[in-house]
């Protein structure tokens, strides 16, 4: 059923939806048909958003506790986890939300490069989750300076310190984004406002994002457009609705493991300590969802190049649609794309190992070719990939491949086979 | 091939995670059987009491633990003093209060309500009187060192006349689990410095146990709590995943489709 055609069964809907048609959204939410095919890593977009509504409810717990000053932040945090009634569970649950909304979203957006969702016509919603992530970045990075340990005020004090290889005007941005002189309360203070603020920025972007998905629908595993609504659809509710939440259960069951079984594995032991300008920490490590973005920067020698290599490496997703040339967008059909994909998989793992890692000997060596790999694979891999590659015959619908024998795909094996 | 990959994938996730946080030089540290791990985990009441008694006769005369209220020794999950006796325990300390009427600042003895009385006024008195060492608060150590409970509990029973060729300044002690082997803390313990109540022999290797498990509660004063509602909740969530997974299948076996 269209959108236009729907009409409130009640008199009472009829005459409010007329003045605000919240209903025909409701509606359309539920019938928006889907591809029946969509596989659990099409899962993930609901994961995503029960991140999101997780770490701004259990956000806001936390802020009516926390004390956003240099003195205070450090022992506030100890008073909610020691006195607050499950001040505990909630801090729990936002730190190691933070790690699993990461982990969620590189499924998601790994699942986009496998299957070419950025690909016409979708690269509105490609490029505003881009911009998601990179909130994301910048509201976990925040939020990890808030418990003022060491960690906290010594990431603040590297990452802060990135601007200053701007020429010319570095150093005053510095200044001005640390309201001081070095890292202090100040910084804190604004750190805190923008971490408050950020969710909401993400929380329209997403609803953008979905907007935007809802104009040409669903990518699908085939990664062909199909007709809407038709046989190779489903309505969101209630099929997509009880798989997504079944996929949501089984990652709260992961989640539930961290809070309760290893609350601090993916902290670091510094961040207990805490924040003395006087004292540096041996590593200074970002959280490790960071980890292949900082490795990027430090396998560049120059400061300015490094920071605008690491800039580069989350930017260039933008331009993604357009650097990948293939029409083909389900990596099952492109053969070779399939083999490159997995490579940077395996390449951004790499990175991430070692941003862990001391930036010296044979670590930096890897750490180099790895970042000499990342932009290979972007600007000259996917461009020539989509020329030269040969790819598999596509099916013309998705009914097609689950059904088998069609003679849609028997006409086109045998075309292919004649070609060769 | 695709498992294969899938299993680099998962692996490389994992050891991303212990790069991080061993990041620093492996160590094997001593071990010995915590009863707070695992699922289940619980501390040993005899072994918390017994480790407060270390801690307040040997560690607290340089070690703050600010974070600690005299009544978090008589709650559920802790120590489990009697009321009674953590009363008797916050009197026994001088508290600064006031200031009273007169504008004065007045001690009185300690209340269940107040924090554990510091060693030194400030971290500068603390530096001075331990030749500019300062000596961590114990409030969250366990949480705050790499190794955690096997770090301090090694480090503990970790001094060791230094090697020959590794000269020692004044007032710098060699210790084999200490992150480059010198330490400003003197050996802290040794066999019966203390006199267990409830006739434990108070070995070196015993105090090292029962004072680590005591650091443990102090930095993690709910961890039983956790265990106990991560339990249940993880139960609870497989039930309804099965559920939802029947669920699920019925819904869509309406159309030609897996799930």
């Amino acid at each position: 059923m269209s959108d236009h055609d729907y009409q409130p069964k009640s008199k009472v809907g009829q005459w409010f939806n007329d003045r605000l048609p919240l209903l025909t959204l409701a509606n359309h939410l539920t019938d928006y048909p889907t591809p029946k095919n969509l596989n659990y890593w099409w899962t993930f977009g609901g994961i995503l958003t029960f991140c999101l509504i997780t770490q701004i409810i259990t956000g806001l717990t936390l802020a009516m506790h926390y004390i956003a000053h240099a003195d205070m932040a450090f022992e506030s945090v100890e008073h909610i986890m020691r006195d607050v009634n499950y001040g505990w569970l909630i801090r729990y649950i936002h730190a190691n939300g933070a790690s699993m909304f990461f982990l969620a979203v590189y499924i998601h957006i790994f699942r986009s490069l496998f299957y070419g969702s950025y690909k016409a016509p979708r690269e509105i919603i490609w490029i505003i989750g881009i911009v998601i992530y990179l909130l994301m970045m910048a509201a976990a990075f925040m939020g990890y300076v808030l418990p003022w340990g060491q960690m906290s005020f010594w990431g603040a004090t590297v990452i802060t310190n990135l601007f200053s290889a701007i020429p010319l005007v570095g150093e005053g941005i510095v200044t001005w984004l640390w309201g001081g002189y070095s890292v202090d309360n100040p910084t804190l203070t604004r750190f805190f406002t923008l971490h408050y603020l950020i969710p909401f920025l993400i929380a329209g972007l997403v609803i953008l994002h979905i907007w935007a998905l809802h104009v040409p629908g669903n990518n699908n595993p085939v990664g062909i457009d199909i007709k809407k609504p038709s046989k190779d659809t489903v309505p969101f509710h209630p099929y997509i609705v009880i798989k997504d939440g079944f996929a949501l259960l089984m990652f709260m069951i992961v989640f539930a493991f961290f809070v309760f079984y290893t609350p601090n594995i993916l902290g670091h032991a510094d961040n207990y300590i805490e924040a003395n300008p006087m004292v540096t920490p041996a590593h200074i490590v970002p959280e490790w969802y960071l980890l292949p973005f900082y490795a990027i920067l430090r396998s560049v020698p120059d400061k300015l190049l490094g920071v605008i290599a690491m800039l580069s490496a989350i930017l260039i997703l933008a331009a993604l649609p357009w650097l990948d040339t293939s029409k083909i967008r389900s990596a099952v059909f492109r053969p070779l794309y399939k083999q490159f994909y997995w490579i940077l998989v395996a390449d951004v793992l790499i990175l991430g190992y070692m941003g862990a890692m001391p930036a010296e000997g044979l670590y930096l060596l890897i750490a180099r070719v790895a970042t000499a790999y990342y932009f290979l694979h972007f600007l000259v891999i996917l461009p020539v990939l989509g020329f030269k590659e040969r790819t598999l015959p596509v099916p013309l619908s998705i009914t097609e491949p689950i059904l088998g024998g069609s003679p849609n795909l028997e006409a086109a094996k045998h075309t292919e086979s004649k070609i060769k | 091939m695709k498992k294969l990959f899938k299993l680099i994938l998962i692996l490389s996730f994992f050891s991303l995670i212990s790069a991080q946080t061993f990041a620093a030089e492996k160590v094997d540290y001593l071990k010995t059987d915590w009863s707070f791990k695992g699922l289940f985990g619980k501390f040993d009441r005899a072994a918390l009491q017994r480790g407060y008694q270390v801690y307040t006769e040997v560690c607290a005369s340089c070690h703050s633990m600010k974070y600690l209220s005299y009544r978090n020794l008589s709650e559920e999950g802790g120590p489990e003093f009697s009321e009674a006796a953590a009363k008797a325990i916050a009197a026994s300390f001088e508290v600064t209060d006031g200031p009273n009427a007169d504008g004065e600042m007045f001690t009185r003895p300690g209340k269940l309500s107040d924090k554990f009385v510091m060693p030194y006024d400030n971290v500068k008195a603390a530096q001075a009187a331990n030749g500019g060492a300062y000596p961590p608060d114990m409030s969250v150590l366990v949480k705050a060192r790499g190794g955690g409970v096997d770090y301090i509990y090694s480090l503990l029973q970790g001094y060791q006349d230094p090697p020959s060729g590794v000269t020692l300044d004044d007032g710098v002690y060699y210790n084999k689990y200490m992150y480059g082997n010198k330490i400003r803390m003197a050996a802290p313990l040794s066999d019966g410095i203390v006199e267990y109540g409830d006739g434990t022999n108070a070995s070196v290797e015993q105090m090292s146990k029962d004072v680590t498990t005591f650091l443990m509660w102090a930095a993690e004063p709910h961890l039983e709590a956790r265990h106990q509602m991560g339990f249940k909740a993880i139960v609870y969530l497989i039930i309804l995943t099965i559920l939802v997974y029947f669920s699920m299948k019925k819904i869509w076996s309406r159309v030609e489709s897996e799930v």
